[in-house]
């Protein structure tokens, strides 16, 4: 890997002032280098982060060349990476023009990535750094342990999704004026709540009084309050006590609990497991965000190359080549999603509606379809409006939120849909609805979403470690489920337990129902899935 | 990236030698590796998922790279030794041997060799959903609600993409490291029951070298017998032999034309020939699981019988729901689908049609491996028994695999081959083996031992 040469790191600078101008935030510094195919062969089982740790896995892939997975998503691997500074890649035979235009296709990342507030834990240090050190330890422990460090690796991978990454985020986003005491806390959270039992009513009441308390008295007001709900429960301050002396269990995020809880990785000769664990876990959360902002981050990076290519005077002559790429990034197509075009073209109605104004009440009571295409309060905020949604949302939001009928009726979208016609053989593809609602579900369905596996450290038996995942409407991949046991119990040291819900498709008659275009019904029922000692039971609940 | 394809088309242009660019050919379709899921139909990016959309492939059209040529081997078996060393440390295999065979076009078919993994996890399965449905996707454009805009036929070449593990067959047919171990061992172990000498016609390139050409007057060794033949010969036509029940070998003249001696020659070696139908059940019962065991049985079959006798034995393709079709290739015989109805005994009548149309019966061995799911319309086998009666009357051995869907139990082709009694009377001419649709790859090489032995 080489940096680019001094003529077209100019351009890069030209462009970094440009788009500065245009309002996009990101630092000064930046790495380009170009990539040879050598270079990508290694680089992308590693998602272009040139100083991951080293895995077999990688060299299946780089064996295989890398196929699409249908089934989920991979990290998505990127032109420029978020690092500090960020490192971008480029082919060794691009022109200069289409640099420019890929150049602020990157900025527009990088302003994504060090602006967009769920990559905020991604902002205090280097990623490559820290992939390096790590990629360090791993590499000792390979040369003392051998091929242990491989399965352990494996086994943290394969929960590797089941990370609490917002619980990461929440603590970074504590303003400090709405500092409560931890006795505050435990009233209202756990005692009124979780003790208590308090009808919502009553609690609401009980949120008013202390409202009112500190209103009258900003510094004594809690004291007071408190010395109130003494007299009501007595046992308050006994159990509060209490409550501290009790560690909080972690209940979400799989690999922290191994890490803190299993007694198998306690032990001395295992100790050295749990800093492979950590590496994991750290490695995922940096990812987590990248693929839950993918249509924005993408949609944001498109909607600025092409503001500011077509004005950027540099280019003169090269607005055929232009166009044609880009309408090769984001058109959309006639059946498929492109996550470039969709985001985009909902970057350009955001703009529409800050500048219109149809953000605020005056719009959304209007039910007059004309009325609302001719709206203009004419406010002129659409920059700042767009801005505020790039660093506030993430894909579930950017499209539950923005993509309405009046989205999917500019552009003409639709979903497709796809049957049998048992009777002439062929598959049909149809036009399913053009409702706004179900493109939004459609959409929001294909999102990446992790399954909700919760620890109930309190169900398992005999030491058992007890999952258990809250059904969503789809149930998890079974020919998976054996393998990724293996490695929880391996981590756990004693049986692991998983509680989940699978399909029953019910067959309206015999074996012979199952020929043809039959209507079956899907009913759900809940199962455990019991791994002890490699072998894997199941048992219907 | 640049088109490699393309700059090989411009090297040939430029004046390439032919077994130059035949090499270089070669090359490129190893380092092409695992195709990805063909997307074929009129929609190709119908099952395109979001995240498969990125930056260097759309802006900087940096397409696959294509993997070095020479880290193929060596590597693979290192991997392969790690995936060992995992069994003896007590964990379950993880590398899967893809593509044993790369089928092409027109029987050119190659065998490539690329390793795979899964990384499992807990993970949504998008697949589930009521049979017939297809899944969905995004559109633009016009169109009313309910309109058709693209048809797919369902019985075209061509998997239905996007239908995750174990479905969309157009995906890298992969089975398990041990199935590519334990395919050297059938090789070795193992030869096609029954092979008779039949219709000695096709000769192939081995010889062997052997004293028996004649040749009169020179030659290695002297042919006793056949010399004395001559002088006797040559003396009845002299009229040097008065009494034919009284000869006196010492008066018997000898011209050197009657010595015949046995020459060194170069033999060409006829083998017996042998054909194999395959028959497969592509009705919509047979989606998932079970389309996966019988594909991988068969494809380790076709593996085996291009491996041990190097293309001498043809192969002839036959898919069959409610109607049986043959296909020409082993490219298009596994990633076709349908989801019709099942009757075997469409099969098994086209076999008899062809055996009988093309009079094969005279000139070769002949095999029938037929997989399915159990499942038949004819319930009784009142249309499959004569058909199956009548294969019996010429095969040298016919294999029926079933691939029980889990939870069913005695299905019905089972049962009416069962009650035939045909099973227990030709044990040699006919076999048959069942498994459960979970079955492991050594459970389904334990299927064709038991198949062929």
């Amino acid at each position: 890997m080489e940096l680019i040469n001094q003529h077209t790191k100019e351009i890069m600078e030209g462009c970094k002032e440009r788009a500065r101008a245009a309002g996009l935030s990101f630092t000064d510094e930046s790495l380009e280098y170009i990539v040879t195919n050598r270079d990508l062969i290694e680089l992308s089982p590693k998602v272009m982060i040139p100083t991951l740790y080293d895995y077999w896995v990688h060299d299946v892939e780089v064996l295989r060349g890398k196929g699409e997975y249908e089934l989920y998503p991979h990290n998505p691997y990127e032109t420029v990476i978020n690092t500090r500074p960020p490192i971008s890649f480029y082919n060794d035979n691009n022109p200069d023009w289409l640099n420019v235009m890929i150049f602020y296709h990157v900025l527009g990342h990088i302003d994504f990535f060090q602006n967009n507030l769920y990559f905020r834990h991604t902002w205090e240090y280097d990623f490559t750094g820290q992939a390096l050190s790590d990629k360090r330890v791993i590499a000792k422990l390979r040369a003392e342990k051998g091929r242990w460090v491989d399965y352990i690796l494996e086994f943290a991978r394969s929960i590797d999704n089941l990370v609490a990454y917002h619980d990461e985020l929440s603590p970074l986003f504590k303003s400090p004026d709405t500092a409560t005491s931890s006795r505050l806390d435990y009233y209202f959270d756990v005692f009124l709540q979780v003790e208590k039992k308090l009808p919502v009513a009553e609690y609401l009441k009980e949120v008013a009084r202390y409202n009112e308390a500190v209103l009258q008295d900003k510094e004594e007001g809690e004291r007071i309050f408190f010395a109130e709900v003494t007299a009501k429960y007595p046992e308050m301050e006994a159990h509060f006590a209490k409550s501290r002396s009790v560690k909080r269990i972690e209940r979400r995020d799989l690999l922290r609990f191994l890490i803190e809880n299993s007694e198998f990785l306690a032990r001395d000769e295992n100790s050295w497991m749990r800093s492979v664990l950590e590496v994991v876990r750290k490695t995922s959360i940096f990812f987590q965000p990248q693929i839950r902002t993918k249509i924005m981050n993408e949609g944001w990076a498109s909607y600025w190359h092409e503001k500011l290519f077509l004005v950027d005077d540099r280019i003169k002559g090269h607005e055929v080549d232009f166009a044609r790429v880009h309408a090769g990034v984001t058109s959309m197509p006639r059946v498929g999603m492109n996550p470039y075009a969709l985001g985009m073209r909902l970057m350009y109605q955001l703009k529409e509606i800050g500048d219109k104004g149809k953000t605020g009440y005056d719009f959304h009571r209007l039910s007059d379809a004309n009325q609302r295409k001719e709206f203009d309060a004419g406010t002129g905020q659409g920059d700042e409006f767009l801005f505020k949604v790039r660093s506030n949302y993430c894909d579930y939001l950017f499209i539950k939120e923005f993509v309405d009928q009046d989205f999917t009726n500019r552009y003409d979208l639709f979903v497709t849909g796809k049957r049998l016609d048992p009777q002439r053989m062929v598959w049909q593809y149809y036009v399913k609805s053009r409702d706004a609602r179900e493109y939004r579900d459609m959409v929001l369905a294909s999102l990446y979403h992790p399954p909700h596996i919760e620890i109930a450290p309190e169900r398992g038996e005999d030491g058992a470690l007890y999952l258990v995942h809250h059904f969503e409407g789809k149930q998890l991949v079974s020919e998976y489920i054996a393998n990724t046991m293996v490695g929880i119990e391996y981590l756990w040291g004693a049986p692991v337990q998983l509680e989940t819900s699978e399909a029953v498709i019910e067959q309206t008659r015999g074996t012979a129902g199952k020929e043809g275009g039959e209507e079956a019904e899907i009913t759900w029922q809940r199962v455990v899935y019991t791994m002890k000692e490699k072998t894997l039971s199941r048992q219907v609940l | 990236m640049k088109d490699l394809e393309k700059y090989l088309e411009e090297l040939k242009e430029k004046g390439l030698d032919p077994e130059r660019y035949a090499r270089f050919r070669d090359e490129l379709a190893v380092t092409r590796g695992v195709p990805t899921t063909d997307r074929s139909g009129p929609f190709p990016n119908f099952s395109k998922s979001i995240y498969s959309w990125q930056d260097l492939a759309v802006l900087q059209d940096q397409g696959r790279v294509p993997n070095p040529y020479q880290c193929h081997m060596k590597a693979l078996d290192e991997l392969l030794e790690r995936d060992r060393q995992r069994e003896k440390d007590g964990f379950p295999r993880k590398i899967r041997v893809g593509r044993l065979i790369k089928p092409g076009k027109g029987g050119k078919g190659k065998i490539v060799v690329v390793p795979s993994t899964e990384e499992e996890k807990f993970l949504h399965d998008p697949t589930i959903r009521p049979p017939g449905e297809g899944g969905s996707t995004g559109g633009s454009g016009k169109g009313d609600e309910g309109e058709v805009i693209g048809e797919q036929k369902v019985r075209e070449t061509g998997e239905e993409p996007g239908q995750g593990p174990g479905q969309g067959e157009g995906e890298a047919h992969e089975m398990g490291a041990s199935a590519y171990e334990l395919g050297k061992v059938l090789t070795e172990q193992f030869q096609l029951p029954n092979l008779k000498e039949k219709g000695k016609k096709r000769s192939f390139t081995r010889y062997i070298y052997d004293l028996t050409d004649r040749n009169r007057g020179s030659g290695q060794v002297l042919d006793k017998k056949a010399t004395l033949r001559k002088i006797v010969e040559t003396n009845i036509s002299l009229g040097n032999v008065p009494d034919p029940g009284d000869m006196d070998p010492t008066r018997f003249l000898i011209s050197p034309r009657d010595k015949v001696y046995r020459i060194f020659s170069q033999e060409k070696d006829y083998e017996p020939q042998a054909m194999v139908f395959f028959l497969r059940d592509y009705s919509g019962s047979m989606a998932g699981k079970v389309t996966e065991l019988v594909a991988t049985q068969h494809v380790m079959i076709y593996s085996w019988l291009l491996y041990q006798y190097a293309g001498q034995v043809e192969s002839r393709f036959i898919l069959h729901d409610t109607e049986a079709k043959e296909v020409p290739d082993f490219d298009t015989y596994y990633n076709s689908r349908v989801a019709g109805g099942t009757e075997v005994a469409s099969a098994y009548k086209l076999v008899n049609e062809i055996v009988a149309k093309e009079n094969l019966a005279a000139d070769y061995n002949i095999y029938v491996f037929h997989g399915t799911d159990g499942d038949d319309w004819d319930t009784g086998g009142d249309k499959s028994i004569p058909e199956l009666v009548k294969i019996l009357s010429y095969v040298s051995r016919m294999g029926v695999t079933i691939a029980e869907h889990a939870g069913t139990q005695w299905t019905e082709v089972a049962r009416y081959l069962e009650n035939s009694g045909l099973l227990r009377d030709k044990p040699d001419l006919l076999r048959l083996d069942v498994m459960n649709e979970d079955a492991e790859e050594s459970r389904v090489i334990e299927g064709i031992k038991k198949l062929i032995s």
